[in-house]
This record gives C-alpha cells, sequence and structure tokens, in this order.
C-alpha cells in the first residue's frame, strides 16, 4: 500500500489521456454489463426450468392447440406425476407496450407444479372462491400499482366473451413471488373453468401441457410414451424437457451467446489497443524517471510491479464503475416494458466483469512493464 | 597505469582496482576506461573533473553500481559491487548510496516531501518514521517550508536540494554527485556547494563530485582528473 501513491500519481500525469482512457473502459463493461442481462432475460430460463417437467405442445407448432381431455390420457401413462395446462391469453392492459404475459390455469394444480411460485394461503384460498379471481407476480403489480381488491380490464386479440366482447374483467385475489431471485414473478394466472365457459370459440381446447415426471432421469422416456400415445391422432404433440423447449424458445432470436460474445469480443479487443497503447506510451514518456527509480534501489521486479500495478488499476476501475452504472441501469428493470420479464444482471457476470478487469490490466500492462523492467539504469538516466 | 590512491593509510571506502570499460559502437570498441585505480577512504570530499567525454560520469555509474565494469573490480567498503546480481545491486544501492543529478532527476508528479520519501518506500519504516526522515532530510537541506511543492514550482536551486535531501534521507554510505551545478547559476551553484561541504564536514559524508567548473573542485578536499580513460593528479596539459 506505501506505492499506492506513487502508482496513483503516475496516473494522475495526463489527466486528459487517463480520463478518456478510463471512458473507454467504464462504456466497455457498461456494456458488458448490459448484454449480461439482456442474455441472462433471454436464456435464464433455461436454468430455472424444473428438471422433472416435460413441455408437451402441438407438433405443428405452439400456436395450434391441443384438446383439454388429453390431461388424463397423460395422467395415465407410466412415469407421468402430473400434467396441467395453460392456454396463451395475449391480453393488453391500457396499451400494447404494457405487455405481460397471462394465462388460464387450473388453480390448485397449477401451484402443485410450480412450487417456485409462493402464493400465501390465505390468498389461494381467495384465489379458489373467485371464479374471476386471478393471480398476478409481485414485479407486475408494483409496475402497475395493482393491490389485492382491485379489477383489473384486460383486452384480449385472441380471446372474445360469447357476448363479443374482448375486455376481459378479473378480481385481483393474490400476488405471488419467486422462490429464486431469478423466477420469473411478471405473469398473470386466472381460472380456467371461468375463462372457458366465457370464451366465444375454442370450448375444450388449451395451449400446451406441463407435466410433472416422477423420475428425472426417465424423462426422455416418458416424452416418448406421450408423443406415441397422440400419434396419429388429430392433434399430435411434441413433448420435451422444459429447459429444450425454453432454449428452442430462445434461439428463434438466434445464438445469444455467440452474438454477446461476438459484440464483446469486438469491444474489449479495441479497449485491449487503447489501454495498451495508453500503457506503452506513459512508460515510454517516463523511461528517465524509471531509471531514476532503479538508480535509488528499485529492483527490476518492483520496477515491473509498479507498472503493472498501474495499469491494473486503471483498468479495475474502469471495469468496477462500469459494472456500476450497468447494474443502476439494470435496476431500473426490464427496458423492453415486458419482453425481457428475467432482466437482471446475475452474481456471477458480475465477478466475471472483476477477472476481466484484471485481465485486461494485465493484458495491457505486462508488455510496458516488462520494458521498464529491462531498461538499464545508465542508459534510461541520459534520457531524463 | 592510471591511479590515484586517498593515502591516509586506512582501509579504503572506494577502491577501483584496474577497471577497465569498453562500449561497443557497432563493431567499434570504444575504451572509454583503461586500466583505472582509484581509492576513496571514508570521510573525504573528492572532486573527479575532466574534459566531456573522458569518462567521468562512467566512472561514477561504476562506483554506484549502475553499470558493470568490462575488467577490474569495485569494491564500496569491503563489497565487490561488480559481482552482485541485478537485484541485490539493486538493493546495495539503496542502502548504501545516494545520488545526485545533475537535472535533479525528481519525478514532477510528487511533491518535495514524495519525491523525498521514495528511497524510504524501500526500507521497513512505518509512515511515521519515514515522515520523520523525510523532515529531517528536508531541514538539513533548509526546504522545510516547501516540503508540498512539486518541482515545477520550485528555483533550480531548490530542486537541487530536494536532490540532496533524497540522496541523504537514508543515510547513505557514500554521495554521488554527479555535475551537481552543471545546470544552477553562480548564486545557487554556491549553496549546493556550501550543503555538500556541510554534510561532508559536519556530517562526515564520503562524497565524490563529477564536475568540470574548477571553482566548484576547490571545495573538495582533492581533486582528482581524468583524461582519455587515466586518472591523474594533475590536470592534463
Amino acid at each position: 500500500m506505501k506505492f499506492f501513491h506513487l502508482i496513483w500519481s503516475n496516473l494522475k500525469r495526463k489527466k486528459t489521456r487517463t480520463a478518456l482512457t478510463l471512458l473507454s473502459i467504464v462504456v466497455a463493461f457498461v456494456l458488458y454489463g448490459f448484454l449480461s442481462a439482456v442474455k441472462q432475460a433471454l436464456t435464464g430460463g433455461v436454468d430455472l426450468a424444473g428438471a422433472n417437467r416435460l413441455v408437451v405442445r402441438h407438433k405443428v407448432s405452439i400456436i395450434q392447440m391441443l384438446q383439454q381431455s388429453y390431461q388424463q390420457r397423460m395422467e395415465r401413462i407410466p412415469g407421468v406425476a402430473a400434467a396441467v395446462h395453460q392456454t396463451w391469453f395475449g391480453g393488453i392492459y391500457q396499451d400494447p407496450k404494457n405487455f405481460f404475459m397471462q394465462c388460464p390455469v387450473v388453480p390448485e394444480e397449477f401451484l402443485g407444479m410450480f412450487p417456485e411460485l409462493l402464493l400465501p394461503a390465505d390468498q389461494k384460498r381467495a384465489w379458489l372462491a373467485t371464479r374471476t379471481g386471478a393471480i398476478v407476480g409481485r414485479k407486475t403489480a408494483e409496475r402497475f400499482h395493482w393491490k389485492i381488491g382491485d379489477r383489473v380490464p384486460i383486452m384480449s386479440p385472441i380471446w372474445a366473451q360469447a357476448d363479443n366482447n374482448r375486455v376481459w374483467e378479473f378480481d385481483l385475489v393474490g400476488i405471488y413471488d419467486g422462490r429464486e431471485r431469478n423466477t420469473d414473478t411478471t405473469a398473470m394466472f386466472f381460472r380456467y373453468d371461468y375463462f372457458d365457459e366465457a370464451r366465444a370459440r375454442g370450448k375444450g381446447l388449451v395451449g400446451w401441457y406441463t407435466v410433472r415426471v416422477k423420475d428425472p432421469t426417465q424423462a426422455a422416456e416418458v416424452a416418448k410414451l406421450i408423443d406415441a400415445e397422440f400419434e396419429n391422432s388429430a392433434a399430435e404433440t411434441k413433448a420435451e424437457p422444459e429447459g429444450a423447449f425454453v432454449q428452442a424458445w430462445v434461439s428463434q432470436i438466434g445464438n445469444i451467446a455467440l452474438i454477446t460474445a461476438s459484440i464483446l469480443g469486438a469491444v474489449f479487443f479495441t479497449i485491449l489497443l487503447v489501454t495498451g497503447n495508453t500503457m506503452s506510451q506513459a512508460v515510454r514518456e517516463r523511461t528517465g524517471e524509471l531509471g531514476v527509480l532503479k538508480a535509488i534501489g528499485f529492483t527490476n521486479r518492483q520496477v515491473l510491479a509498479l507498472v503493472l500495478s498501474e495499469s491494473c488499476l486503471l483498468a479495475v476501475l474502469g471495469g468496477c464503475l462500469g459494472l456500476g452504472i450497468a447494474w443502476l441501469l439494470v435496476s431500473r428493470g426490464d427496458p423492453t416494458g415486458g419482453m425481457l420479464p428475467l432482466f437482471s444482471l446475475p452474481t456471477d457476470d458480475v465477478f466475471v466483469g472483476v477477472a476481466l478487469s484484471v485481465a485486461l490490466g494485465v493484458i495491457t500492462g505486462i508488455f510496458p512493464a516488462l520494458q521498464a523492467m529491462r531498461l538499464r539504469v545508465a542508459d534510461s538516466l541520459r534520457r531524463m | 597505469m592510471s591511479e590515484s590512491n586517498g593515502g591516509n593509510g586506512k582501509n579504503p571506502l572506494v577502491a577501483v582496482d584496474a577497471v577497465e570499460k569498453v562500449f561497443h559502437r557497432g563493431s567499434e570498441e570504444i575504451h572509454v576506461l583503461r586500466d583505472l585505480h582509484l581509492q576513496v577512504p571514508a570521510g573525504e570530499f573528492l572532486a573527479l573533473m575532466g574534459p566531456s567525454g573522458s569518462g567521468k560520469s562512467t566512472l561514477l555509474n561504476l562506483i554506484g553500481g549502475l553499470d558493470r565494469p568490462t575488467r577490474g573490480t569495485v569494491s564500496i567498503a569491503g563489497e565487490h559491487v561488480d559481482q552482485l546480481s541485478d537485484h541485490r545491486l539493486a538493493a546495495w544501492r539503496a542502502r548504501h548510496i545516494g545520488f545526485v543529478f545533475q537535472l535533479y532527476n525528481l519525478l514532477p508528479v510528487l511533491s518535495a516531501e514524495r519525491n523525498v520519501e521514495l528511497p524510504l518506500l524501500l526500507t521497513p519504516l512505518s509512515k511515521a518514521e519515514r515522515k520523520k526522515h523525510v523532515e529531517t532530510a528536508l531541514a538539513v537541506v533548509g526546504l522545510s517550508h516547501r516540503a508540498q511543492h512539486y518541482p515545477r514550482t520550485l528555483s533550480g536551486g531548490e530542486q537541487q536540494r530536494v536532490g540532496i535531501a533524497r540522496a541523504i534521507v537514508t543515510d547513505p554510505t557514500l554521495l554521488l554527485c554527479d555535475e551537481p551545478t552543471g545546470d544552477l547559476d553562480r548564486k545557487a551553484g554556491d549553496e549546493i556547494l556550501d550543503l555538500l561541504q556541510a554534510l561532508n564536514r559536519e556530517h562526515g559524508k564520503t562524497i565524490i563530485m563529477v564536475t568540470h567548473d574548477p571553482h566548484a573542485s576547490a571545495r573538495a578536499a582533492r581533486t582528482v582528473y581524468l583524461n582519455k580513460g587515466q586518472l591523474s593528479q594533475e590536470p592534463m596539459k
């Protein structure tokens, strides 16, 4: 620590140059943090997917409906513990930009299938007792300042009621939380019996099923049995692990990991050149001063460490500032207004970011540091 | 053979024995020092004179462990410095040598007191102890009131005083001064020479000063002359 003042003073030598280099590092790490959050939002569902759950959809497309009667047939298949259905409601609250998912479900079996959604017992009882009742996740409740007892109108472009009214009204009876930090708490669920009775068309049809298997190691075999059960029927199925289902959904956008890695690779390569150039220049400019340090007794290794510490300090400072700003931006919530419910900066990515900043400091500093270490004292003193 | 002895009969603090220094410029060999002998007893103030390119600074660098002789040995207080590894040589310099440079060679980003503190960063002294040593060194050179100033705000004479404070702050065995008044006007130069003389007489510091100024060498107890790599007691005609 006694050398800190010396290292810090050297960084302050050319304030504008240091500030601009620092700024470029900050911008790179803000971008890193933000892209990490986008990646998390798009792929986080894969990690959160239940290992013991399968998703069963229409073989052709998820927008094709399945018979509600499939539920009993699935539950009779060996290895299946339970099956629940959901249906895409696609509703709009006040403005199309206010996107969040809504699905009609059978409350008790749905909550049993998804234990990661935590609903207080009294609210669960209220939901079971209220035919028009709905529960919503904490994030969406806070976003629209909803509270229990509110009556929430949702307009569905897909589902009209028997009187052709597309505005559905729900009584908010519960607000659920997520068991994990990243559990999606943006969706709204309401009762299937109310939905099925009131809708004008498609009665008895559901969107997809979630199936819990008795033994996760047998999930692939159970999936095959399910598909075989409905083979050659009017609505053939495709059963797959929940994680694979989410992954396939995300893959429609593209290879998210490759996209983010490519962008960050380009950015960090540029930063590497910028910071490396700054450090090389900084060492070239003070060859004589480094000679003085060696003359008064600093060893070659100490000079190497001083230069390396300088580049690491600059990179880590920029990295931490960038990550901090990214964290502040990300903590303001989903920038798309609902399309990225899992938008958050994962702790792991923060640690990776800090490690990246240290690596940036080492890589950009090592060559100038070696150059400084190899300086011959008598030669460098002549360049004072 | 070029020889210059202190002649007080005691073991010399500095013993340069049969030293040669050869530089290479392409395939050409340049013999800067030839079979050079020099002994400096502890407590002496020696001036080393000679024209430009005579090898004065090269000899000073060899004595200070900044460079190694091509042949011969350099020993300071019994230690053969030419045989030390780079790492041990750096540690040896920190402990035994104080350098004063013609152009002061202060770090512009550090205040006067931080510049003086630099050699102490290599010692195990605590922050408080370092501060005390810095205050003492600045007091010796009469610059306590300029401790917080940066080099660019100090005059040449003041900067050289800071340079001397940095050289003496660790209480080194030997002070090596390379043209310490070469960049100063007569008045400031005289003040620096007064200071070096006081360090020699009152604090017993052994000083080797390179200069080409007879006025400066007159302050030393003994002057030796270097010309074309050879030492003599008399200036070359």
